[in-house]
């Protein structure tokens, strides 16, 4: 089954392309966007039937790999 | 002395480490990170480059590689790792050293020379090295280098900084950083200091018609340090 993934940017982490996204948008005419995060999107296929075990599977692929925990949080959708 | 340096795919500065290393007298291997084994080394050294192409992360694939195991049991028993550029990003991706290099501020790739200020020179790195500043080379697009406040005050308690970002007369300001580093950190260790990671190439400065010296100074001391 397939698990959807996003990895995005703690809160607080500089995102210089966010910024750089935001400021163009602006300068674009859309005066009201105040904020732009730009994240991750990972589509997981994984060889199992259980959506839990897929689950739980996809979340330590996260922690080992997909996200740094450093800089990063992840959401399985 | 023998030293070993790992060749990742996309690596591009392992051969200017050979022969750095080379001509300030290690005896040096070229290894495969697909090999699962390392010769027998004084000094570990991962290189610059483009390791997997800076999927994902920088360094998080090479990060997982299968030689990185023997990097990691060599590094925990003690022995000398270097990370250099790709190489620091390496490090910190395997959990090795703290924090992690984000993408420069300013957007842009960078490569010119700096300046960078020793901090800490009570290891095998940095004694008796002859000069606290040093001009290198950095060449990178994500060197910025990013912890938590409460990383950083134990890199700061334990003195694991290694250098910092300065002027060419040693001054550590903010317009002495070319990428947004906290604290205009350029490199740092572990906490017993036998494995430094730092943005700033030596491999590039070890020839006076080429670029400069520093990394000569930085290259012949490492090698008396260890004999």
């Amino acid at each position: 089954m397939k698990i959807k993934v996003i990895v995005t940017l703690k809160s607080g982490v500089l995102d210089p392309q966010g910024k750089a996204i935001q400021q163009t948008l602006n300068g674009m005419g859309f005066a009201n966007v105040k904020d732009v995060r730009q994240g991750k999107y990972f589509d997981v296929d994984i060889n199992e039937n259980d959506e839990q075990k897929a689950k739980l599977a996809t979340e330590e692929i996260c922690k080992k790999l997909l996200a740094n925990q450093v800089i990063e949080d992840f959401k399985i959708i | 002395m023998n030293s070993s340096v790992i060749i990742f795919p996309g690596s591009n500065c392992d051969r200017d480490m050979d022969v750095a290393l080379k001509k300030f007298g290690f005896r040096n291997k070229m290894v495969w990170h697909d090999d699962d084994k390392l010769p027998k080394s004084d000094l570990i050294v991962l290189p610059g480059g483009f390791s997997y192409g800076d999927y994902l992360r920088c360094g998080s694939i090479a990060g997982k590689s299968k030689i990185i195991q023997s990097v990691i049991d060599f590094a925990n028993s003690g022995g000398l790792v270097l990370g250099i550029c790709n190489g620091f990003q390496i490090l910190t991706e395997t959990g090795l050293l703290k924090g992690v290099l984000q993408q420069n501020k300013n957007i842009e790739f960078i490569c010119k020379n700096i300046f960078i200020k020793i901090n800490n020179s009570e290891n095998k790195f940095f004694s008796n090295i002859e000069k606290n500043v040093l001009e290198l080379h950095i060449a990178h697009n994500e060197g910025n280098y990013f912890c938590s406040d409460d990383e950083l005050k134990s890199l700061e308690d334990n003195n694991q900084i290694a250098a910092y970002y300065c002027t060419s007369d040693g001054k550590i300001d903010e317009k002495s950083n070319p990428n947004g580093a906290i604290k205009n950190i350029a490199g740092i260790f572990n906490e017993k200091k036998n494995i430094l990671g730092m943005m700033p190439h030596p491999e590039r400065m070890i020839d006076q018609y080429l670029s400069g010296e520093d990394g000569s100074v930085f290259f012949e001391n490492l090698i008396r340090n260890l004999k």
